[in-house]
């Protein structure tokens, strides 16, 4: 980056670390924390939808999809979130590689298991080894992004069958007595009442998701925890910065990184909470149509 | 029908071209175990003998090869399943390792693993010992008596030295080299053991073709010295061979 960063050994302290704290790997590490934020901001909109989904699906009087709600949620909650991590990815990678397979190298006629050996056609890998470095890591991303949705839909759609029940019932009936269908009734009262209901438990699994951003590590993505791991790790004279075991600083970053993360969605979820709890029959409701705040809109 | 249908198949499996001209190699590394393979510095990108040896290797062979890092855990089962096609990672050639995959020859003779410890009178036989995991050390140390302590990186066994939480960490002799002449309290303690059978390529088993074709670019780094001007570059003064 600088000039002078060409030898490091003849540095000062202080130029040393200028130089040390942009090399090319720092760089990477700094990027990371982009990778995260962007695997949260995309993971979260696909993990809601997927659990709105999974509440409707669960709530459905036509039963086949009743039964596929049910099983959705309690499957996918039962089952060990890291057991679920390592699965999907490797599970969804292979079958689109075998399908890819049968479609584009239907002339292929060696078995696409040989002993522990799991073999596509060139044409059929996903993506192709000729794919740029880029393309293989928004390829694991998409996994991951994929691995937490579906994780975290089910959570979501548990919380959003208890949201929907918490509706007051009367609101529904009286919605039937107003001639709506119980289509209409779902979309026009239940749907945005239910969210003051389900923004504490919402809240909650967004804390998780947050928390839960290591795991990338365990699917091969280089993010901020492999990087902290990597950078920190004592450094031999082989390297061109050596140094002692740092790793307590760099996680000391970590944790501040993920501190102020948690601080800012608390703040945004207790303006969400205000909006959300006017005019409505709840306590928080309540407090604010006496506080002169919200009475008009009930 | 069926007994023509795997006829077909055999000889379609001998004439089939699994890595087809201008197709791109992934190589898959570690990255966490210099001097061997590691992210470097300066460029952010990973370096090493083993890099070196892939990238001439990869030249000679005339194919296009592109580095992928990967945690040391799972290296073999991305190769089998495929997400790259060969392991350079410093792996040594062992008979468990060769019944779930394939070896080259090797591109580096059997090497000394060394026992480093913070004070010279380790007794090795009831110490606490470190090893990375799925490595021939830390199977070594298991059968050897003394508690095994896992770790999932190289790194870490030597932090686990330097803290106490190890009485010793065991390696391969040039990765703890470094360590022991930086740090003037580490010293290597006991014999060095001879383990393995030398660092070989990792390849699928079905892929016999990418695997004649490095045997025969390290067969020509060896016959013309260029092999042996590497190592005496990565491992100066290295008795360990």
């Amino acid at each position: 980056m600088f000039e002078y960063c060409a030898d490091p050994s003849l540095l000062s302290d202080a130029r040393w670390m200028m130089c040390y704290l942009t090399s090319p790997k720092h760089i990477a590490f700094y990027y990371s924390f982009g990778t995260v934020l962007g695997l949260l901001a995309i993971t979260a909109p696909c993990a809601l939808l997927l659990g709105f989904g999974g509440a409707v699906a669960a709530r459905s009087l036509f039963w086949p999809l009743r039964i596929l709600g049910k099983a959705y949620t309690s499957m996918v909650r039962g089952i060990p979130d890291i057991v679920f991590f390592l699965f999907v990815p490797i599970a969804l990678d292979q079958g689109l590689e075998w399908l890819r397979h049968h479609a584009k190298c239907s002339d292929w006629t060696e078995p696409v298991r040989q002993g522990n050996d799991f073999v596509v056609c060139p044409q059929a890998k996903l993506p192709l080894n000729s794919a740029d470095a880029w393309v293989h890591d928004a390829y694991s991303v998409f996994l991951a992004v994929l691995a937490f949705s579906i994780v975290f839909g089910a959570f979501a759609a548990n919380v959003l069958i208890g949201a929907m029940n918490a509706v007051p019932r009367t609101q529904i009936e009286t919605a039937g007595a107003y001639g709506m269908t119980r289509r209409q009734s779902f979309w026009r009262i239940l749907v945005p009442q239910m969210w003051v209901y389900a923004l504490p438990g919402l809240s909650n699994l967004w804390q998780i998701l947050i928390k839960a951003t290591p795991l990338l590590f365990l699917l091969g993505i280089e993010d901020i925890v492999y990087w902290a791991r990597e950078l920190g790790g004592s450094k031999t004279r082989t390297f061109t910065y050596p140094h002692p075991d740092w790793r307590l600083y760099y996680f000391l970053v970590l944790l501040v990184f993920y501190l102020a993360l948690t601080n800012l969605s608390e703040r945004f979820f207790q303006r969400m909470m205000t909006r959300l709890s006017h005019g409505q029959a709840t306590l928080g409701g309540e407090a604010l149509r006496k506080a002169g705040k919200g009475g008009a809109a009930a | 029908m069926k007994k023509s249908f795997v006829i077909a198949a055999t000889a379609f499996a001998l004439s089939a071209t699994a890595v087809t001209a201008g197709d791109v190699v992934r190589m898959g590394t570690e990255g966490a175990y210099p001097p061997f393979n590691f992210i470097d510095d300066a460029t952010g990108k990973v370096a090493g003998f083993d890099i070196d040896v892939g990238n001439e290797l990869c030249a000679r062979a005339e194919l296009t090869c592109e580095w992928v890092t990967n945690d040391w855990d799972s290296i073999i089962p991305n190769l089998v399943s495929g997400n790259y096609d060969t392991i350079m990672a410093g792996m040594s050639i062992t008979d468990e390792r060769d019944e779930v995959i394939d070896f080259t020859q090797n591109y580096l003779p059997p090497e000394a693993s060394s026992y480093a410890a913070m004070s010279a009178d380790v007794d090795l036989t009831g110490a606490v010992v470190a090893a990375q995991t799925g490595t021939i050390q830390a199977a070594y140390v298991a059968e050897s008596g003394a508690t095994l302590l896992e770790f999932p990186t190289p790194d870490d066994t030597v932090a686990a030295v330097k803290n106490g939480e190890a009485d010793a960490a065991f390696a391969d002799k040039s990765f703890l080299e470094p360590f022991v002449s930086e740090d003037p309290d580490m010293s290597f303690v006991g014999e060095d053991v001879g383990l393995g059978g030398g660092l070989g390529i990792g390849v699928r088993e079905s892929d016999g073709e990418l695997k004649a074709k490095l045997d025969t670019a390290i067969q020509s780094m060896k016959d013309d010295g260029s092999l042996n001007a590497l190592i005496e570059q990565w491992f100066p003064g290295n008795s360990g061979f």
